[in-house]
């Protein structure tokens, strides 16, 4: 099939494009030079057309998730919508289906999203509810700084054999990176304790989260893996825990090459000043000021939005210390030799001065940091509030009017303690596709997402505004109108969405990485391998592998591995 | 003679994964490492099966049989689909779209057997864990109304009591506590037995949290149980590195049901600020658990998902199918690898009996003798493959060991066929 998108203002960041009125040639699923005059034509005369969104950390899929919705009921009252002959029926709302979280997603724009932290043991469930989740493409990550076999190899300084481990368990499990959360601390949980520095022992492994981070972050490298390592800090969700993050970033500084080596993921929770919830300030100016020197960081902000969400982290040890300030029910989920999820209702009020000053937080983060390139878009779904309020937030970040009208409405001691009123800085449009798709694929390096260059995948979005004419600062209403519905939602060279509804479903791929290993190294890793998981696990190591059979549609990834 | 190695059990919640079976000539001739449930599962699946399909005792093709079923289905107002703990995943989603097709009921088996954990969870939460977390570390295993030794026959030696873990070697190395109304088989083999009133758990539980977090009683005697005893129990569940509750029916369905979980839940909160404590469901049917998993995906709710609205609409003890049978709301039945007739109460099954009612399994039961139609289908995890979710909700790949009889088919794909052709019947 044939596209031709004509007389859009293109914003593609990754070819340089701002804004230029131009035509974009669909064909096969793929960007083209031009195509024959069959193309089926879009007009997208004053209309802005960017690359599809992509996500670089959301949880859409896997047993934690899915124990949000069991634990939720009460979340899906009221966001329902029954069957069309295109759709299934839809049930949100935090924690919506998996058919809900497809169609949300493509009628935002986006095309491709990342599950953030899968558990292996558990990870066949992560597939199988990605099976199930439409339109967008996917992958997830795996949580592997808890892992056993991996501390046992990291504290024995066996890092070849490490390296071919996590190297094999991306075949075998088909994940995408490696996502660490509160290494040494998670496994601590599982006696009920937690670590508090990066230099505290994890008995009875004889490491410590300082050496977990710099472990993973070296075999990294070693596996060439596409995505750096993607960390969720120590001492999240603590008051003065900005130093943590600041000293995490800092701890793999030296094994950097001039280009990131580790990801901070929503770094609002762990962007806190203060030593107690009383004395609580925002750490984000410290932290802006490391990202703004340091180019082998990148970070997401997990930006609060007042109202509704459901924690929901790997990190059991912090969501015990939620359900204690809270009081709310709480599910935790222990994994054998692996680690544990944690999950807590939870509602972000305006006028509570920590809600309030988490809220300034995500904001003076993207607002303070200077290079787009290295600060993404996320509200850490459903964490910090869901994904369908990606265009408020962008809103906030394009106008300072719609942020002082929030910054009057909040707790007013956290409103004297922030920075934000005197932040003038606005995002551009060219920016926000900067940290919305470009940014988040280049960190990916998924090549062929999150720009509109030949052979680029055909994933686009089109939104039912001008930006030559509209002034973002004073109009933020009609962005946020514009953003919420695209116009159209091209995925693969097929139109998906129009005017906000879905038109066509199909399954989008799930990609994953297959690194190369060597024969004779990864035959001796899994001998001992073998041995352990007798002991360690419940299950047998033939049973913990997926065949890629079980992938609605698999796409691997080759990576020549340093091995 | 070939021998398969590492099959997961398709029988009880526990799904062990070590089995191992010897096949011959298309059959199995040898079960090794299972139970004794799981060798008669392995060994004599193919007693008492069906091989044709049927409509009103008639043997039919089974392209008659599904375009039968696709005439009850479409013309129904108000039908149910109700079963599904022992089929695979795959096939429980299918009926998830055949039920949102149709605007029926889809439920499943644990509205009559966990439901009220998943309520106690729903109302209070759950800290809970995978099986292997215990066999690694728990010092303390409480079993509260469930006796493995008969119902999860290698439970104990493999994932609790007597399982070798990294940091806790065994038996000698855990404390064993049963609490029950009778001295069951597991009860003879704990260090110390409870034996409580019956329908007193939620009297027992709340004064256990007391104790806990009060040290000091005021009562008597609570449950049957000495106050001091209870006091004593507190103090051991306190100094514990790690412990564990496992739960079964003696606590979800006697008085209190989902009440005596929220209790549960609360003590072993509770415990969470001394040590570390968790619980897990001894769920039975081997994919139970799977079918609540798979409905939370799809509709947001794991069970008793009313799609009459065109959105998924839940309120158990509404649109649970026992409730809706009993009203004699339903004017059709789907049931799918489950026997209601032989447990449901008995106005349920008059109403039921009054219905067209179409039943997929593998074997003659209660109720395919009084179905309207009834399908064949293979035996899930010795015939046919799919995923399943053992009782911690670790999923699990089942495997094909053999071929179904000639014609047989799976439950997904005669589920496939339905939801096809019904497609194409209501648009």
């Amino acid at each position: 099939m044939e596209l031709l998108i004509k007389n859009g203002y293109v914003y593609d960041p990754i070819n340089e494009i701002n804004g230029e009125k131009m035509d974009i040639a669909v064909k096969d699923g793929k960007i083209v030079e031009s195509v024959s005059s069959d193309a089926k034509v879009i007009d997208a005369t004053n209309m802005l057309v960017m690359p599809g969104g992509v996500d670089i950390h959301s949880h859409i899929a896997g047993s934690k998730v899915n124990s949000g919705r069991i634990l939720r009921p009460e979340d899906h009252y009221k966001d329902v919508k029954p069957r069309t002959a295109i759709t299934r029926a839809e049930v949100g709302h935090t924690v919506p289906s998996t058919y809900t979280i497809g169609y949300r997603y493509a009628r935002l724009g986006y095309t491709t999203v990342i599950e953030a932290a899968s558990p292996p043991l558990k990870t066949r469930h992560t597939h199988e509810e990605l099976n199930d989740i439409p339109l967008i493409d996917k992958s997830c990550y795996l949580v592997l700084d808890n892992n056993w076999i991996v501390l046992d190899y990291l504290s024995q300084g066996e890092i070849d054999k490490c390296a071919a481990f996590i190297g094999w368990i991306f075949k075998a499990l088909k994940g995408y990176a490696i996502k660490i959360v509160n290494p040494g601390g998670v496994e601590l949980w599982g006696w009920g304790k937690n670590v508090e520095s990066l230099d505290d022992q994890v008995p009875p492994f004889d490491i410590t989260p300082r050496e977990i981070i710099r472990g993973l972050c070296k075999i990294n490298k070693m596996l060439n893996l596409p995505h750096t390592i993607h960390l969720h800090t120590n001492n999240l969700g603590k008051p003065g825990n900005y130093r943590t993050t600041i000293e995490t970033m800092d701890t793999v500084s030296d094994l950097a090459d001039g280009k990131p080596n580790i990801h901070i993921t929503h770094v609002q929770f762990c962007g806190y000043g203060g030593d107690s919830w009383i004395t609580l300030r925002s750490g984000a100016p410290e932290i802006a000021k490391y990202v703004n020197n340091h180019n082998h960081v990148t970070i997401d902000l997990g930006q609060v939005v007042f109202g509704d969400a459901t924690t929901m982290t790997g990190d059991g040890p912090f969501q015990f210390i939620l359900q204690n300030l809270t009081g709310n029910k709480w599910k935790n989920a222990d994994v054998e030799a692996e680690g544990s999820a944690g999950i807590v209702p939870y509602k972000y009020k305006r006028k509570n001065f920590v809600n309030a000053v988490q809220w300034t937080i995500g904001l003076e983060l993207a607002l303070l940091i200077k290079d787009p390139w290295r600060v993404f878009l996320t509200t850490d779904h459903p964490n910090a509030g869901t994904f369908m309020k990606y265009p408020r937030v962008i809103t906030w970040l394009m106008s300072k009017v719609a942020r002082e009208k929030v910054l009057n409405k909040i707790n007013k001691r956290a409103k004297k303690r922030s920075t934000l009123p005197s932040i003038d800085r606005e995002y551009t449009f060219y920016e926000i596709a900067i940290i919305t798709r470009a940014a988040t694929a280049k960190a990916l390096n998924l090549a062929n997402k999150g720009h509109l260059g030949v052979g680029a995948d055909a994933d686009i979005a089109i939104y039912n505004i001008n930006p030559m004419e509209i002034d973002p600062s004073k109009e933020y209403k009609k962005v946020r109108r514009a953003l919420k519905r695209a116009a159209y939602t091209i995925k693969g060279g097929e139109i998906i969405v129009k005017d906000g509804e879905i038109v066509k479903s199909f399954i989008g791929e799930t990609f994953w990485v297959k690194p190369a290993i060597p024969e004779d190294l990864e035959k001796d890793m899994l001998r001992e391998v073998s041995e352990k998981f007798k002991e360690y696990y419940t299950v047998s190591l033939e049973n913990y592998i997926i065949g890629e059979n079980e992938l609605a549609s698999s796409k691997p990834i080759a990576v020549k591995t340093n091995l | 003679m070939k021998t398969v190695r590492n099959v997961v059990c398709p029988f009880c919640g526990s799904l062990c994964d070590d089995i191992e079976v010897d096949i011959e000539d298309n059959r199995v001739v040898k079960v090794r490492k299972g139970c004794a449930i799981s060798a008669t599962k392995f060994t004599k699946y193919n007693e008492e099966r069906i091989y044709k399909p049927r409509i009103d005792g008639r043997e039919v093709s089974l392209e008659e049989a599904i375009n039968e079923a696709v005439e009850i289905l479409a013309n129904a107002k108000y039908p149910a689909l109700y079963g599904w703990s022992c089929t695979s995943t795959e096939a429980i989603n299918i009926g998830i779209e055949i039920a949102e097709l149709v605007g029926g009921v889809m439920d499943n088996t644990a509205s009559v057997c966990h439901g009220p954990t998943i309520l106690g969870e729903q109302d209070a939460g759950i800290s809970t864990c995978t099986l292997g977390q215990v066999k690694n570390r728990a010092e303390l295993i409480i079993y509260w109304g469930c006796n493995p030794a008969h119902a999860h026959p290698r439970h104990m030696a493999r994932y609790s009591a007597a399982s070798r873990g990294r940091f806790v070697k065994g038996r000698k190395e855990r404390t064993v506590i049963v609490v029950d109304v009778r001295k069951t088989h597991t009860a003879k083999t704990a260090d110390i037995f409870i034996q409580i009133k019956p329908n007193s758990d939620f009297e027992l539980l709340t004064a256990l949290r007391w104790a806990v977090k009060n040290g000091e009683l005021e009562q008597e005697e609570i449950a049957g149980i000495p106050a001091e005893k209870i006091e004593e129990l507190a103090d051991m569940l306190i100094s514990c590195r790690f412990g564990a509750l496992f739960f079964g029916l003696g606590l979800t369905m006697s008085a209190g049901k989902a009440r005596n979980i929220e209790a549960a839940v609360n003590l072993v909160r509770e415990l969470n600020n001394y040590t570390k404590f968790v619980m897990v469901p001894m769920r039975g049917h081997f994919n139970v658990t799977g079918a609540n998993e798979v409905m939370a995906w799809a509709t947001g709710f794991p069970f008793a998902v009313d799609f009459s609205r065109g959105y998924p609409f839940y309120n158990p003890g509404d649109t649970t199918f026992v409730d809706v049978l009993t009203r004699g709301d339903c004017d059709a039945a789907l049931i799918v690898a489950s026997d209601p007739v032989s447990g449901f109460p008995a106005e349920a099954i008059r109403n039921l009996a009054k219905i067209p009612v179409i039943t997929l399994d593998p074997h003659e039961t209660l109720t395919t003798m009084i179905s309207k139609v009834v399908i064949p289908t293979a035996v899930v995890g010795i015939e046919a493959e799919g995923s399943a979710y053992r009782m911690d909700a670790v999923p699990l790949r089942l495997k094909k060991l053999v071929e179904p009889p000639p014609g047989i088919l799976s439950d997904e794909e005669v589920l496939k066929m339905i939801l096809k052709k019904l497609k194409e019947r209501v648009k």
